[in-house]
């Protein structure tokens, strides 16, 4: 059976994989206009500053859409439909696109709290998903 | 320059479409250029402008030119604003020409993603060799291919909303089948009724197998020129009266709402301006249609109804054959042919020439024609008329 794809590090995305093994949600935070930013990127999306920091972040959002995947794209997803693929407003002002864990899909609600919770994709990676969270 | 012509078209050239393997897509552009050639009376040795539409597996691009045998052209380039960028496009060649870079410019999409081994199903899925590094291998391991999840979720996130339903949307499939069952071009021949789309399987929900558009191998060539050219020309011509581009912005964004609003808004207003005409005007729409749900979110920002209405108002089949707005009369992406921005572009400029047969709309003076691209991240509208003003 093919594995679900596990993704490899790159430089910049380092500290973000990094602090996801260690439990942690790390974002980009501007020093020079308090701005957070999503996906990983070098410079600052809203005034182009070099000055990106890693911080961690609340991880804590709630649920903006979401979909049930039933069509196999991949073929590491075969047995994985239907599953959901979920957009999470996250406090910080990041929309993130993860997976609602630890509940049905039959249970995910538009505008429902959420938390980050990881999940080991392999020996070196995990990966940030979400799980309801109290409101 | 407002109410004139910004330029206007004088040839079309549409290939067979579908799966038509062993063919290269710059060989299908080669023969829907000759065909628009044909079609206007124009000779190779006129052509001054070739404007490539970038495709997604990049093997349209500039050195098409060699390949094809152009000499001699004062314009050239590939553009890419992805399913949008036929708009694009067609303003750059009209601006082009009022500039006097160049007299007869040939837009042209062509693509061939589909093969014997390889289905629709996996011909816009992304990537297919992995692992993959940083964001993109994110993106993977969430199980997030293509743009059949983005487009389910911003449609979710419509009908939450709004309250639209999948019934609603498949309002706009049923209408586009039977338009297409009119189409000599349309590849989806076979009859459709809301029952068929209920029943056809989901492919990310709410989206279902008859939300989607099709994956076509082919070409299409539309040739621009200056309005007054065209009068001596084969064709009845299609003046281009209105243009105009909008890109939101950055989705991943809390403050953003790409699912509620689209670029169509801004770009709808500046083109209606632009040409001087208003949305009565309009006899005829074609809108980019990659899925049921985007026809609804581009009524909506063009104004045809007030935002969050869409799903009422497309379920009375008004944009079907004999409706109030008939939409889409080619059959579109969903059921037509899937060309990019080209597909309701060329089903524009047969309804503005009147040359639709069967499938012609009694009032066919302004047409209004979308383009989409990214996951709703770029759009471009054209206002094409056979009058020369608005």
């Amino acid at each position: 059976m093919t594995e679900k794809p596990v993704p490899v590090p790159d430089e910049i995305s380092e500290p973000f994989f990094d602090g996801a093994r260690q439990g942690r949600l790390m974002l980009q935070h501007c020093s020079a206009c308090d701005g957070w930013s999503f996906p990983v990127r070098e410079r600052c999306p809203h005034c182009f500053s070099a000055g990106l920091q890693w911080r961690q972040a609340s991880g804590r959002g709630s649920l903006y859409t979401f979909t049930i995947m039933h069509q196999v794209m991949n073929p590491g997803f075969a047995s994985a439909v239907p599953y959901n693929i979920a957009q999470i407003d996250l406090a910080e002002g990041v929309r993130m696109t993860s997976n609602i864990v630890s509940t049905g899909n039959e249970a995910l609600r538009i505008g429902m709290p959420l938390e980050v919770v990881f999940e080991e994709a392999d020996g070196n990676v995990s990966l940030p998903k979400f799980r309801p969270a109290a409101g | 320059m407002a109410n004139q012509p910004k330029g206007a078209i004088a040839g079309l050239g549409v290939t067979q479409m579908g799966k038509i393997y062993g063919r290269r897509a710059v060989d299908f552009a080669a023969e829907a250029i000759a065909l628009a050639l044909e079609d206007a009376g124009l000779n190779k040795s006129d052509v001054d402008g070739l404007l490539i539409n970038a495709n997604l597996s990049g093997d349209m691009d500039a050195r098409s030119q060699m390949v094809m045998g152009f000499e001699n052209l004062t314009l050239i380039n590939a553009m890419s604003a992805y399913g949008s960028t036929a708009g694009s496009m067609m303003q750059y060649a009209c601006m082009a020409i009022q500039e006097g870079l160049a007299n007869v410019v040939v837009l042209v999409y062509a693509d061939a993603p589909l093969s014997a081994t390889r289905g629709a199903g996996q011909s816009y899925a992304g990537p297919h060799r992995f692992p993959l590094a940083g964001m993109a291998g994110l993106r993977a391991a969430y199980g997030n291919f293509g743009a059949n999840p983005e487009y389910a979720m911003a449609a979710r996130r419509h009908m939450h909303l709004y309250g639209t339903t999948s019934e609603q949307l498949g309002a706009i499939a049923v209408g586009q089948r039977a338009w297409a069952q009119l189409s000599p071009w349309a590849q989806m021949k076979q009859p459709m009724t809301l029952e068929d789309h209920q029943a056809s399987r989901f492919i990310a929900e709410p989206l279902r197998l008859l939300d989607c558009c099709l994956v076509s191998n082919g070409a299409v060539a539309v040739i621009v020129t200056s309005s007054e050219r065209t009068r001596d020309l084969r064709q009845p011509p299609v003046n281009v009266l209105g243009y105009a581009q909008c890109a939101p912005g950055d989705n991943l964004r809390t403050d953003r709402h790409p699912a509620v609003e689209t670029g169509a808004k801004r770009s709808g207003e500046i083109a209606f301006r632009m040409a001087g005409i208003n949305r009565d005007d309009i006899g005829t729409c074609q809108l980019y249609d990659c899925y049921t749900y985007t026809v609804l979110v581009t009524l909506e920002d063009y104004g045809f109804c007030a935002k969050g209405e869409g799903g009422a108002f497309v379920a009375d089949g008004k944009l079907a054959p004999g409706g109030a707005l008939p939409t889409n009369t080619g059959g579109g992406q969903l059921s037509g042919y899937y060309m990019w921005g080209f597909t309701p572009l060329s089903e524009a400029v047969v309804q503005a020439r009147g040359q639709g047969g069967a499938r012609q709309v009694p009032r066919n003076d302004y047409v209004l024609v979308s383009a989409n691209g990214g996951i709703l991240t770029y759009h471009s509208t054209i206002i094409l008329s056979r009058h020369a003003s608005g």
